[in-house]
């Protein structure tokens, strides 16, 4: 049989929503329909209110080579940031996990970094990478110039890139750090009876047992990439230099707050979105998929 | 030469000293069995030969080579696990063939060994499923081919048997019993489960909170224990055992004026504060015409079918016999009882171990021939 809780008071119910649908509503339904409104619609040069403009934005952001431009940009972005994230994430948690010397302390070290507001360590990563006093710029008195990234594009988004990827590292590592506890040690023991190191433990047993919260984290990191990167780009290189650290998110601010171009910016935001929502998706899908010891 | 050598060995957890300098020699072929009771470091030991523990103090030789600093993987042993510790994302025949694997052993080798040690026990029909698709025995069964297909030197069990119910219990025990004997490879198997380990055992080593107490085969440990421990631990019922001293006329004092005639006990142990224990099948139940009957007053009964246990006072202390329950008894009839003098043990109360007929304490590696 089936127990459920029922409230006999009409009006209590909502009261008790309320507060987290009034949030979702003002924060996430009213923008994104103002997002639709001007993404379907084109503003009168003289004022005068919106005319519909049918899928014309889509066509034309999608007929703009700098678009699709800033959208490989952004996969490129995304592969490295994941890709760096996860790899140093995992490899502190397997150390963590082993159990060496100092892992308390270090359990919670590693996590730090996640409780970093993202604009606030893009100014702390400025001064690290910045060519006249910064740590790495050190290199310019060995080799003068050859790091500046205000200038050099290819320097500046791997600076950025780096910047997510260490964001990143305090969340995944505390998933992998979960994920690889939760393996019995006794198999990690049973692989060392029959013979394997722990490099190739690590490949045969365990990466394969963690592999849903691998996934599960590659997508929540792509997303990131997405989203989050909007505060690093706009206190580190605010797009530059020459739009070669334009990312999708950037652009679209670009596009809409500096160049006043709503309607592009809104259709842009809209293709985000779906990216974002069609990584969800997939994300909930899978997620149930995951392996049992026992 | 012994195949496994293990002197003065300590593990220390933590600055705890759990194990206390264990010294065993373990020969070639042997079937060996650590029992005792949860806690007292059987499990650890066996780590330690597997080299699954660091060794905190003293020495473990393998095939006469000092292994303390070896990896797991240079020792030559192969363990089961008592959660059989399989690999759940692979087949069963990736489970058996890992090590294999691990040793690059070509692929046409690898699949003939994994099938002939699936063929031996019985588990060819499941070689392509995954773990969770197998009974706990299956699972148990690929533990053992897992640990069987490296031909390893040496075999260790850490409680294999633990999560199985009674009924596959025993038949595994046959099973490993059996494979054993096929093999001969020497094994060091860890129980808690007295049964399993006397059924099992060449030779048993019972082991009480990080010291060895007794080293021997089954029969001498259940016929002679070395100790009140090993005594009061194998058994089932549990030994018979009073606490009291000898006197000079030849009598043992117990409880609250109990009184047994021991004469020739009473001149080896004199006035020194003992336990004297026999097993309850040697209690006989005689009529109260016997020259030595002891009377005693029923508690209750309980009957196995065969046999029956009675549980009795004398003079206040428990006593438990074994009888064949012919005749009817209920509680607060009176019984009588006899027994051998050269059936009961004495145990000294200050060492907790035995003391030999002529008053001389027996040490854990005695053999005994009495």
């Amino acid at each position: 049989m089936e127990r459920r809780a029922v409230y006999r008071n009409k009006v209590l119910p909502w009261m008790l929503l309320g507060p987290q649908l009034i949030l979702v509503l003002v924060f996430f339904y009213w923008p994104t329909s103002q997002a639709l409104y001007w993404a379907f619609t084109l503003e009168q040069p003289w004022g005068g209110g919106n005319l519909w403009a049918g899928l014309d934005n889509f066509l034309y952001i999608f007929r703009d080579n700098r678009y699709w431009g800033t959208v490989l940009r952004s996969a490129f972005y995304a592969m490295c940031t994941t890709g760096l994230s996860m790899l140093v994430a995992l490899t502190l948690a397997s150390f963590v996990d082993r159990a060496l010397k100092g892992t308390k302390i270090f359990q919670s070290v590693f996590i730090w970094p996640y409780a970093i507001a993202a604009p606030a360590a893009g100014v702390a990563f400025r001064f690290i990478f910045s060519p006249e006093a910064g740590l790495v710029g050190g290199i310019n008195e060995i080799w003068p110039g050859i790091w500046d990234p205000s200038t050099n594009g290819i320097q500046a988004l791997g600076m950025v890139i780096i910047c997510h990827a260490w964001l990143g590292i305090g969340y995944n590592f505390v998933f992998f750090l979960a994920a690889l506890q939760m393996i019995p040690r006794s198999i990690s023991e049973a692989g060392a009876m029959d013979g394997a190191r722990p490099l190739q433990r690590m490949f045969d047993l365990q990466l394969p047992l963690i592999a849903p919260t691998a996934f599960f984290l590659l997508i929540m990191n792509i997303i990131s990439s997405f989203t989050d990167s909007f505060g690093l780009i706009d206190t580190m290189t605010e797009g530059g230099p020459v739009g070669q650290t334009e990312v999708m998110v950037y652009k679209i601010y670009v596009d809409g707050f500096k160049g006043l171009d709503y309607s592009g910016a809104a259709a842009q935001s809209i293709v985000l979105m779906l990216l974002v929502i069609g990584l969800t998706f997939i994300q909930f899908k899978w997620v149930e998929r995951r392996v049992h010891y026992n | 030469m012994s195949q496994i050598s293990i002197k003065a060995v300590k593990k220390v957890f933590q600055k705890t000293e759990v194990i206390h300098g264990v010294d065993v020699e373990i020969e070639a072929g042997e079937f060996v069995v650590i029992l005792g009771p949860s806690g007292c470091g059987k499990s650890t030991l066996l780590r330690m030969i597997a080299g699954l523990e660091d060794i905190s103090g003293g020495e473990i030789a393998i095939g006469g080579k000092v292994v303390n600093q070896l990896e797991p993987r240079e020792r030559g042993c192969a363990m089961v696990f008592q959660n059989y510790a399989l690999y759940p994302h692979m087949t069963v025949r990736q489970n058996i063939g890992y090590a294999l694997k691990v040793a690059r052993v070509p692929k046409a080798e690898r699949e003939a060994r994994v099938l002939k040690v699936a063929q031996a026990v019985s588990l060819e029909p499941y070689l392509d499923r995954r773990p969770a698709e197998l009974s706990g025995g299956q699972r148990q069964r690929v533990a053992m081919a897992r640990a069987m297909v490296r031909e390893p030197k040496v075999f260790l069990f850490d409680e294999p048997f633990s999560n199985l119910d009674a009924k596959l219990r025993v038949a595994m025990r046959a099973e490993v019993r059996n494979l054993h004997r096929s093999l001969g490879v020497t094994s060091v198997f860890v129980t808690h489960d007295q049964t399993e380990a006397m059924t099992l055992a060449d030779r048993l080593i019972v082991m009480n909170s990080g010291y060895v107490e007794q080293v021997g085969r089954p029969s001498e440990v259940y016929h002679h224990p070395a100790s009140l421990f090993v005594a009061d631990f194998i058994g089932s019922p549990a030994m018979n055992l009073v606490r009291g001293f000898f006197g000079e006329d030849g009598y043992f004092r117990h409880g609250k004026g109990g009184m047994l005639n021991l004469p020739d006990l009473a001149k080896a142990h004199l006035s020194r504060e003992v336990s004297i224990g026999i097993r309850p099948e040697l209690v006989r139940r005689v009529d109260a015409s016997h020259k030595d009957a002891i009377a005693a007053v029923v508690d209750y009964t309980e009957e196995l079918g065969a046999s029956r246990l009675v549980y009795a006072r004398v003079d206040g202390s428990p006593i438990i016999a074994v009888d064949d329950g012919n005749n009817a008894l209920g509680t607060g009839m009176p019984v009588h009882f006899a027994m051998s003098e050269s059936d009961i043990h004495v145990f000294d109360h200050t060492t907790g171990r035995r003391a030999d007929h002529a008053g001389r304490p027996v040490r854990a590696t005695d053999s005994v021939s009495a």
